[in-house]
């Protein structure tokens, strides 16, 4: 049995820095909010000869749309991101960019007014705190033979945290790198996220719920990292499946479709690390914090 | 083996009549339809309007919106769109779905217009002419009152408008003037006896039962109410209900417009078949490398699972979105999970030396709680998601990979706790269940 528990501290460490590290991408690069949530236009079209970006960019500049962001979507589409423009203003850019470019089809065309951007932006963090309170309510239910239910529910839900901020971390970073926005289906993808990462945690608490109640070792953090220990590989190759598939989504179905398979993709890592590496650590420390307070008297 | 018969009996006969009501794709055996698709994925327009209710009371608003809305059904009616949706959200909004069409800007904002009638009178004045109909050209009837020009609209109509029958049995609209309306009617009633008055919707006549204009000969001067002749039963009852709401001071705004062409969500939905079935076979190849015989077991649970909620897709019916295809090819990763937790248990018991059966018997009863409590707290998630995308304007991915993952979640504790331990224990007492090296990639030295 890996002594996973008794390496708590390094493996915190690592979580610390990872934080710290979201911290500073996020502060750096920030995340560019698409339409979804900043309001704006969002063009996509197709050529019949595909040009060049900087050829679309130059004749874009052109045109007078020079603070538009272009991104190529993989199956030779380019999404345009506009401030928010008319049906006529589209048609008249449409039509310069035909005269200068040769033929282009509209593939999808999508407008947000500011109301309906920060009104998505007030429900996604709505949401985000609505899951955290029903996940923690339903997990003290769920834990309440326990001697200290809530702390099963509070550490998931930390652990839904930790998750969330490192997506948005290193997803900044990426953004910053390859130039994406986020948008509703990014919003989608961090809630898979919180699904995944919750699910994943449950089911070592779970075990740990279990192996408490059979007293399979005398102190509780051996109990963890019994728990830990016996439900690595199912961890591990959860993980695995749900990466793979993860991977399809995103080698073939696209740009409309990325954001959600990147944040997945990072979620599931993420995820996957705390809940074994970090929430039962958590549930250890704080079981010892409260034991030290108590006079050390208690016993598991 | 043949303890489970019945058992693998039925999961056969399931699998088969949802095979049935899946394929062939986009039509199916025993229910003739395809699965339905989102807009972003058959193409179409989504638009959300918002009313601006600021000028109604509040216990008017929910009539107003539903006015509104009669207004819209009415407009979008004759652009010939198969399947349009079009309903209310939350106090203000209206939102428009119309699958698989394309429209021009200027029906677009005809869509979203206010109700109101203009009444017009003819004019020689080219210059002039608002309006342009095999009646003639017309201009909106005016009144001059203290120095300030009124046009005669609807707006002017009380609230109150309603539809009766004459003693001819002819079909009437009746409308009555408030007040103000009363004082201009009476002027451009005065000046048009015996001439026609116009009656117009936006930029084209109101057309009566016959097809043709509506322009009603001026008998006498009109100062509280009058009737609308012409039109059909069904006809003047909408109009009057879009009059009664659309005389109210609302005006609505596009705040929302998100259009995608056929051929982008025909993409989509070959791009995603593919994701989907690669994605399912490496699950499988997966599964059967790393946990043999109760891989192949799970391999053929996971297929069960595809077919199963492809058919609950098509019975609920659950509207495919892109992000829902999404969800849905993500719970084909989770699926697996119960398994292998389940499978995980098995190698336990069979460490400790259990036989088969007992290892099968005890993996199955002692994961259950685990996977009890994680798909509740995924459903909890779901449940939220599912909320939130019914009050977000471009709701529809997020409530579409709600749905498809929440349904993947509970199939995928269905086919864990029945399919896979009902192929499992039928393999009990077989020659199969022996060999241990069919269960465990664990050398059997420590099983004896």
């Amino acid at each position: 049995m890996p002594n996973i528990i008794g390496k708590r501290k390094l493996f915190l460490s690592i979580s610390g820095a990872l934080i710290a590290l979201s911290l500073v991408f996020l502060a750096v690069f920030g995340l560019r909010a698409g339409i979804d949530f900043s309001a704006g236009s969002m063009l996509t079209i197709a050529f019949d000869t595909t040009p060049q970006l900087s050829e679309l960019n130059a004749e874009l500049d052109n045109l007078g749309y020079g603070t538009a962001i272009v991104q190529e979507t993989g199956t030779e589409d380019f999404m345009i991101r506009l401030p928010a423009i008319t049906d006529g203003e589209k048609n008249s850019l449409k039509a310069g960019l035909t005269a200068a470019l040769g033929n282009l089809t509209e593939r999808s065309f999508e407008t947000v007014d500011p109301v309906i951007a920060s009104q998505t932006s007030r429900v996604a963090l709505i949401a985000v705190a609505l899951a955290a309170l029903g996940i923690l309510l339903y997990l003290t239910y769920a834990f309440r033979r326990m001697p200290k239910p809530m702390h099963y529910g509070v550490v998931a839900v930390a652990a839904v945290l930790h998750d969330v901020l490192a997506v948005l971390g290193i997803f900044a970073l990426l953004a910053a790198i390859f130039g994406l926005e986020i948008n509703l289906v990014f919003i989608i993808g961090i809630l898979a996220v919180i699904g995944y990462s919750v699910n994943n945690t449950v089911v070592i608490f779970d075990r740990i719920r279990e192996n408490k109640l059979r007293g399979v070792a005398p102190t509780f953090e051996g109990v963890v990292n019994r728990s830990v220990g016996e439900t690595l590989i199912r961890s591990i190759n959860t993980s695995l499946t749900t990466i793979i598939v993860v991977l399809a989504l995103m080698l073939f179905v696209g740009a409309t479709i990325q954001n959600l398979a990147v944040v997945m993709l990072i979620g599931i890592i993420v995820g996957t690390y705390d809940s074994v590496f970090v929430a039962p650590a958590i549930l250890v420390i704080w079981d010892n914090l409260d034991r030290r307070r108590l006079g050390g008297r208690v016993t598991a | 083996m043949k303890k489970h018969l019945p058992k693998l009996i039925t999961i056969l006969a399931l699998f088969v009549l949802s095979a049935l009501i899946v394929l062939p794709a986009g039509k199916g055996l025993l229910l003739e339809k395809p699965i339905e698709l989102g807009l972003d994925l058959q193409g179409g327009i989504h638009l959300v309007y918002e009313a601006d209710l600021s000028g109604v009371a509040d216990g008017d608003k929910g009539a107003t919106m539903e006015g509104i809305m009669g207004v819209i059904n009415n407009r979008v009616n004759p652009l010939g769109v198969s399947e349009p949706n079009i309903f209310v959200q939350g106090d203000n909004r209206i939102v428009v779905e119309l699958p698989g069409t394309e429209l021009s800007d200027a029906q677009k904002q005809r869509i979203g217009s206010t109700a109101l009638l203009v009444f017009g009178e003819k004019t020689e004045n080219e210059d002039e002419a608002v309006w342009t109909n095999s009646l003639g050209m017309w201009k909106p009837a005016t009144a001059e009152i203290d120095g300030v020009v009124y046009e005669l609209t609807s707006s002017y109509f009380k609230e109150n408008t309603y539809v009766s029958t004459d003693q001819f049995g002819r079909i009437q609209m009746n409308f009555e003037w408030t007040e103000e309306g009363s004082k201009i009617s009476e002027i451009v009633t005065g000046r048009l006896v015996g001439k026609s008055l116009g009656i117009f919707e936006g930029d084209s006549a109101l057309l009566g039962d016959d097809g043709q204009p509506i322009a009603p000969t001026v008998n006498t001067v009109i100062t509280d109410s009058g009737i609308i002749t012409g039109l059909s039963t069904t006809e003047a009852q909408l109009l009057s209900k879009q009059l009664n709401a659309g005389r109210l001071p609302v005006s609505l705004e596009v705040i929302y417009e998100n259009t995608i062409s056929p051929v982008l969500g025909a993409d989509f939905v070959d791009l995603s078949v593919l994701a989907g079935v690669i994605g399912l076979l490496l699950v499988i190849i997966f599964m059967v490398a790393f946990y043999r015989l109760p891989g192949v077991m799970a391999g053929l649970a996971l297929i069960f699972y595809v077919v199963l909620v492809l058919a609950v897709y098509k019975i609920v019916p659950v509207t495919l979105t892109l992000a829902g295809i999404g969800g849905f090819i993500l719970s084909i990763g989770m699926a697996v999970d119960a398994n292998v937790l389940i499978f995980e248990r098995m190698k336990e018991e069979l460490r400790a030396k259990r036989t088969v059966g007992a290892a099968i018997e005890s993996g199955f009863s002692r994961a259950w709680s685990a996977i009890w409590d994680a798909n509740v707290t995924t459903l909890i998630v779901c449940a939220v998601l599912y909320w939130v995308g019914s009050s977000v304007a471009a709701g529809a991915p997020v409530q579409g990979f709600a749905l498809t993952l929440g349904l993947g979640v509970l199939a995928s504790m269905f086919t864990a706790m029945f399919v896979t331990r009902t192929f499992l224990r039928s393999l009990i007492g077989s020659s199969y269940a022996k060999k241990l090296n069919l269960f465990t990639t664990e050398t059997g030295e420590q099983h004896a």
